[in-house]
């Protein structure tokens, strides 16, 4: 069976070539935050509400994402993610009165956001998702919790310092991602791969002269390869990142500004910052003003 | 259809690139996968064997992994850092795709008698020869029906380049899909048509050749 051993070989091969492809993935810390948030105690809801009903069930279905190092990533072996995200998750449940472990994280890739949402597959989003008007035609978003931009990140020794510069190059970011379509109408060529890290490795190898996607995912990784990234530009979208809910539960949205709103006051949104995308050295920025949730019904 | 109006020049962007990928790489693995058949059953022992286990060892790769060894692995040991995109999707389609062309030729290589080729060496002609004129015209004519497949089979293999920094028609509806979630179904029915349309038509010539040049018994 000789054929077999060339196989594993050739595997063998493959795994060490891809292995650069899959380094660290950076940014934030790769433990998660212990931070104690305050559980509510018998916390009372409206009868028939759909807070009240999780209150009762003892567990929550939120979505994230696990390949945004500091917002929400979950490294090799894990079994929970970690980040920003995820944080605010963690007080959401608080809220509840339930426990982090009494959480259940679904991962969630960009377009099936509103599908699970839509099915009941999850019962909040929480996933880098950006507020818009076309999302809030099929699913509720409140917040924003975080506000980022768009940026670039270049190599150290890179003459891109403009947005201007990007047109006629080729820029890298997630396939399908917003960040994608916006690099592309100012005239650059859009080169989407699978993961945030792939497309780092893209521009470290030299083999793309930019990546692009929300300001805060960059400086995680600019962070991790000082002497080789920068982040240049200022942002120049803007992205408010809300909490998704089932359409058909609208009293879920004055929960939700209710629970950020107490988090703003009682430091602990700084505290779920600072233990993640804070990280990369950011400074903590000033909470965002929330939307109304009378803005929220489609 | 709104979604034609509004998001047209996108998705035939999107299937332009799709296309020129598909002819390009077709092209490439008819060629390279009739190299690979005629060293297969060549004289050349070295050469014989060298087609064999090239064939086995892709074969038993999955696209994605020769994706991720052309797109990610090569370019961090410093090969083909400055090649275009396309170019390397084309590579990595087409040493996916030649060994099954490789294969289904050979299916036909197969059906033609041995007479053939004994009376194509009676008449002096040499390996060449023998091949280019005898048996591969006729190995093509058996080998329509399999090679319509893989050619299929290898236009929606196209769409995991679409992971590797190709905006073809795949990344589109991935960026279509993540921009517009009020308009989902209607997206996905106009790609999965644009797809269906390529395929017809790979489907098509293959029927039209068969009914031209195909071995009827």
């Amino acid at each position: 069976m000789r054929i077999r051993h060339l196989g594993t070989a050739v595997a063998a091969v493959a795994l060490a070539l891809s292995a650069a492809a899959c380094g660290d993935a950076g940014g934030g810390t790769s433990t998660e935050p212990e931070n104690d948030y305050a559980i509510a105690e018998n916390p009372s809801f409206p009868e028939g509400s759909r807070m009240a009903e999780l209150a009762e069930s003892g567990t929550i279905r939120i979505g994230v994402k696990v390949d945004q190092p500091g917002i929400g990533f979950q490294p090799a072996g894990a079994d929970r993610p970690i980040g920003f995200d995820p944080e605010m998750g963690k007080i959401m449940a608080a809220s509840l009165g339930l426990e982090p472990g009494d959480i259940q994280f679904v991962q969630t890739v960009s377009d099936q956001r509103e599908p699970f949402l839509q099915s009941g597959e999850v019962d909040l989003v929480i996933a880098s998702y950006s507020i818009t008007d076309d999302r809030r035609e099929v699913v509720g978003q409140a917040g924003p919790y975080y506000l980022t931009g768009q940026q670039l990140l270049v190599p150290s020794d890179s003459d891109i310092s403009s947005l201007a510069d990007v047109e006629g190059t080729e820029v890298c970011s997630v396939t399908g991602s917003t960040s994608l379509s916006n690099i592309e109408e100012e005239g650059a060529t859009p080169r989407g791969f699978s993961t945030y890290s792939e497309c780092v490795d893209q521009v470290l190898n030299g083999a793309l002269p930019a990546m692009t996607t929300d300001g805060a995912i960059l400086l995680g990784y600019a962070a991790d390869n000082p002497d080789d990234l920068k982040v240049v530009v200022e942002p120049f979208s803007e992205e408010r990142y809300g909490i998704g809910y089932p359409q058909e539960n609208p009293e879920m949205c004055q929960w939700i500004n209710d629970t950020l709103t107490q988090a703003y006051d009682s430091g602990e949104w700084a505290t779920a910052f600072e233990s993640t995308l804070g990280q990369s050295g950011v400074e903590t920025p000033q909470p965002p003003q929330l939307d109304d949730c009378s803005e929220n019904q489609g | 259809m709104a979604v034609i109006e509004e998001f047209g020049p996108s998705i035939a962007r999107g299937f332009w690139l799709t296309i020129q990928l598909a002819a390009l790489s077709g092209f490439g693995s008819l060629l390279f996968g009739t190299l690979l058949a005629a060293m297969r059953v060549g004289p050349v022992p070295a050469l014989s064997s060298f087609a064999s286990w090239f064939v086995t060892l892709v074969r038993n790769t999955p696209l994605l992994v020769v994706c991720i060894i052309v797109f990610s692995g090569l370019p961090a040991i410093g090969l083909l850092n400055q090649t275009g995109f396309l170019v390397k999707a084309f590579v990595a389609v087409t040493v996916y795709t030649s060994p099954f062309v490789c294969e289904a030729l050979r299916s036909g290589i197969n059906s033609v008698p041995l007479g053939q080729a004994e009376a194509a060496r009676a008449i002096g002609l040499g390996f060449r020869g023998t091949m280019s004129q005898v048996v591969l015209p006729q190995a093509y004519r058996a080998s329509i029906p399999p090679m319509v497949s893989v050619l299929i089979a290898m236009t929606k293999n196209t769409s995991v380049v679409g992971l590797f920094g190709l905006a073809e028609a795949y990344a589109r509806l991935q960026g279509l899909l993540n921009d517009n979630a009020d308009q989902r179904i209607q997206i996905f029915l106009v790609i999965s048509l644009g797809y269906v349309v390529i395929v017809e038509l790979i489907s098509a010539v293959g029927y039209l050749a068969e009914r031209k040049v195909g071995t009827s018994r």
